[in-house]
């Protein structure tokens, strides 16, 4: 006997209960605390306010607490909350020239005004699991000298520049002072270069690194140099329109990466380095590095170079980078579609039918003969 | 979570600020003064997946208000789990009546059906819609497709489509059928099975198809030619079923067909559940 | 600077009003020629139309700039918009979204943006304040949205300006989309429709 399919209302309902609790897991096991994620899983709160274009590291930990650890839904999370909330205003751009860097290396020169500082990265930790992290083992806290808020570090870029060998930075913003934001106009091709670098700052650091990774394969090669990383803490200022004057606003921890990339030349122009520039919140080495390959390989147009390899193909990067858009399209093919299903059986069916039909008229043929 | 935050104003009425609104009721009238013309709108992150409805949604919470009376469907169903979500999310941010009745309903929110009752004045069908571009499958490249669209330049489909019947004998596209609109634009009707596109020529309903992921807004006015390509010889013709519906008798009817035993068994229904259910209450069905 | 003490009263619900007119505007322009009522019309400033009062206050703000023919052009219409809307007053009518005429404003459509074959949907929007919806010549208007044709009489325009729109409506799927207010009342004409007669 038949029973139409009821009762969904219900079958969601204990779906949710089923999905709360299974994210809360053995109960006689602490319950995570947002500082525990925020302090402890510091690199997967970055990535997920880089991706969620939200900086709020709090938001960003009960994102990750509430997606159980799943990135993707995590900045799904964080973006859906984002755009619900009011605009005040674009703040100044960040002058990251006034970092209070906690590292800053530069593989283009053995030293750098500012010097090179390792600070803490993963680079020459040898991949060893230390069962020590296993049990309870507390750490002493490691020795810093005190940071020197007092000294810019001048960017590498901007000497280089100086002496004609790398391009001026191309310019950011409209022609009348106004900043293009993704997430209020939609996207038109061909697009400027902030909309495309705001595009790779939301962009998946999975398929920025895989693109990235192709180009230094020979799919759009262009010799790229680390210029620069630098991660540290940098003001955020803002204009209210009744001061009429800036005032800080915020400090954020960022991560940039400018790539000095080879340029033939052309029969003007001279041969110079042209940039690539990666921005990422909080420390995200591999997403910056990643994002400022693809951005220098978009520039392939603009700098007469052909333009034949996914990575500078800009239509292609653009639409496909977003990853709450792209896990959205690909798992919706988990909802029912059993309608166009049975409008194909119906097609392929008569088909089908048809060339049967062929088959046996000509075997029919075949013994008349 | 959402769930009570909407009623305590944690979420503007119908959670899309007041601006998103206006920016999405100004690209559906040019929508609707441009029939059949993709227009490109600032589409928003929704509280659900992209390719679960967002643009549909927004067309919807864009235009919904405290006097409709809102029905939501997904493969021509009420009880979907899709259109029970989508259902409650309204319901809940927009404090809106619902209903399963097609003709109570003033906004229908669908994906991938018409309904069978027929539409009338003053409603209007939210479609959801996944892609947009019906030349898409044939150039991937939106720079491409618009140049298309601009120029009326529609031989890529006509030849798609002869293509098809020079290896089947027939056009073998059983849904997302491409249509005419009004002499101009072709249109996709979202993926419908083809058996709906009569429907949606010279309808007195007003139809807006959403599409979230791909920010396009485009319309159907109402009583506007919708024609469903073919060619003089081989002339557009819908599904049709040997069998009748299992539990209404209906042969007339879109029919989804069930697998109900290890054998194979197959059985068929009415797809959309509304029309199956008021053909089977006595008192209706004698109207 | 606005002198607020002579500003009137915008939208009272400003989600809700804007939500009823919406749908009310939705309904004309979909079944151009339909008269609808507005009745949530706030008064306009001025000597602006409630009805076209209300369509700015519904879909204007600071992304879509504003024109306002010269019987419009007065501060306390400016004021009253920035105020209300955010809308942005523009003296050129290339960068207006939206632009404010009425009946006798001459060449009505020379110089708004007409949109692209590309991109049709980037063309202006133009609010037509007449003396009335009935009363002037019978005109028979055809196209989408119109169940074979509908007879509409808009009271206040010149022969010319029906002379012009159809020009307007040969730009097709490029052209302005008009809509004539008077008093309360509303009536839409997309570049879709063609006018006889």
């Amino acid at each position: 006997m038949y029973v139409a399919v009821k009762g969904g209302e219900t079958a969601i309902a204990h779906s949710l209960d089923l999905l709360a609790d299974k994210r809360r897991g053995d109960r006689g096991v602490a319950e995570l605390t947002l500082e525990q994620i925020g302090q402890q899983l510091g690199l997967a709160v970055d990535r997920v306010m880089t991706e969620g274009s939200c900086y709020d590291r709090s938001l960003a930990a009960l994102a990750i607490k509430q997606a159980r650890g799943d990135l993707i839904e995590a900045i799904f999370l964080l973006r859906a909350y984002r755009t619900t909330l009011p605009r005040f205003g674009d703040s100044l751009p960040l002058d990251t020239g006034a970092m209070v860097a906690e590292r800053r290396i530069s593989s283009t020169f053995k030293d750098v005004p500012g010097g090179q500082v390792l600070g803490p990265t993963y680079d020459y930790t040898h991949r060893l699991l230390d069962f020590s992290l296993a049990a309870d083992g507390e750490r002493p806290a490691a020795p810093t000298a005190p940071a020197d808020t007092n000294r810019t570090l001048p960017r590498v870029g901007d000497i280089l520049e100086r002496e004609g060998m790398l391009e001026p930075p191309p310019q950011g913003l409209q022609s009348d002072g106004a900043s293009e934001d993704l997430t209020r106009q939609p996207l038109t091709l061909p697009a400027s270069r902030p909309v495309r670098l705001q595009n790779l700052a939301r962009g998946d650091e999975g398929f920025l690194l895989a693109l990235g990774y192709s180009t230094q394969r020979g799919y759009g090669n262009n010799h790229p140099f680390v210029g620069e990383i630098r991660y540290g803490h940098v003001p955020v200022a803002f204009v209210p329109e009744e001061l009429g004057f800036a005032i800080e606003i915020a400090e954020i921890d960022v991560t940039e990466c400018e790539m000095v990339n080879q340029f033939a030349g052309s029969h003007d122009v001279p041969p110079q380095f042209t940039r690539g520039y990666g921005l990422a919140f909080g420390h995200s080495e591999r997403k910056a590095m990643s994002m400022a390959l693809v951005d220098r390989a978009l520039r392939a147009e603009e700098l007469s170079e052909s333009a034949t390899s996914p990575a500078q193909d800009e239509e292609f990067v653009l639409a496909h980078s977003d990853n709450v858009e792209a896990s959205g399209f690909v798992q919706h093919l988990k909802l029912p579609h059993y309608v166009d299903f049975q409008s194909e059986l119906v097609v392929v069916r008569a088909l089908r039918a048809e060339v049967e039909a062929r088959h046996r008229q000509a075997a029919l043929d075949q013994a008349a003969e | 979570m959402t769930e009570n935050n909407a009623k305590d104003g944690a979420y503007n009425y119908a959670y899309l600020d007041e601006q998103t609104k206006r920016m999405i009721r100004r690209a559906i009238l040019k929508a609707v003064a441009v029939p059949g013309y993709q227009v490109p709108f600032g589409g928003r992150e929704m509280p659900l997946p992209y390719g679960w409805g967002t643009g549909g949604i927004q067309v919807t919470a864009a235009i919904i208000g405290r006097d409709d009376t809102l029905k939501v469907i997904d493969q021509g169903a009420d009880d979907t789990t899709n259109a029970v979500s989508i259902r409650r999310f309204f319901a809940n941010v927009a404090e809106v009546a619902t209903t399963t009745r097609t003709e109570e309903a003033t906004v229908i929110q669908t994906r991938h059906r018409v309904p069978e009752t027929p539409l009338g004045e003053g409603q209007i069908l939210v479609f959801q819609v996944p892609i947009p571009e019906p030349l898409r499958m044939l150039e991937p490249r939106e720079t491409e497709t618009r140049t298309l669209h601009a120029l009326s330049e529609y031989g890529v489909m006509q030849v798609s489509l002869y293509e098809s019947i020079a290896r089947h004998g027939r056009i073998s596209k059983g849904y997302n059928y491409p249509v005419m609109v009004n002499g101009r634009y072709i249109m996709s009707p979202s993926p419908i099975p083809k058996f709906d596109n009569p429907k949606l020529d010279r309808s007195p309903a007003l139809q807006l198809y959403g599409a979230g992921r791909e920010k396009r807004i485009y319309a159907v006015p109402p009583y506007t030619p919708v024609k469903s390509l073919d060619f003089d010889d081989h002339p557009f013709e819908i599904e049709t079923w040997q069998q009748c519906c299992e539990l209404c008798g209906s042969k007339d009817s879109f029919l989804d067909e069930m697998i109900v035993d290890d054998d194979g068994k197959r059985l068929f229904v009415c797809s959309d559940t509304d029309y199956c259910e008021r053909r089977r209450t006595p008192a209706e069905a004698a109207e | 600077m606005t002198d607020l003490s002579t500003l009137g009263p915008g939208l009272a619900d400003p989600s809700h009003d804007a939500q009823q007119l919406f749908r009310a505007i939705l309904d004309a322009t979909s079944h151009p020629g339909r008269i609808v009522s507005l009745p949530a019309a706030p008064a306009g400033p001025g000597t602006l139309s409630a009805a076209a009062t209300a369509y700015l206050l519904t879909l204007a703000d600071r992304d879509t700039p504003v024109w306002l023919a010269e019987p419009f052009d007065q501060p306390e219409v400016g004021n009253f918009l920035r105020f209300h809307a955010g809308a942005l007053i523009v003296t050129q009518r290339a960068q207006a979204a939206f632009g404010v005429l009425a009946a006798t404003t001459p060449s009505p459509f020379n110089d708004f943006d007409l949109g692209t074959d590309a991109y049709p949907d980037r063309s202006a929007t133009l609010i037509v304040d007449v003396p009335g919806l009935t009363g002037g010549t019978m005109r028979r208007w055809r196209g989408p949205g119109i169940d074979d044709h509908t007879d509409i009489a808009v009271a206040g325009l010149a022969d010319m300006f029906w002379h012009d729109w159809a020009a307007n409506h040969g730009l097709f799927p490029c052209g302005v989309d008009i809509v004539f207010t008077a008093g309360i009342e509303l009536c839409a004409l997309p570049r879709s429709i063609a006018v006889e007669g």
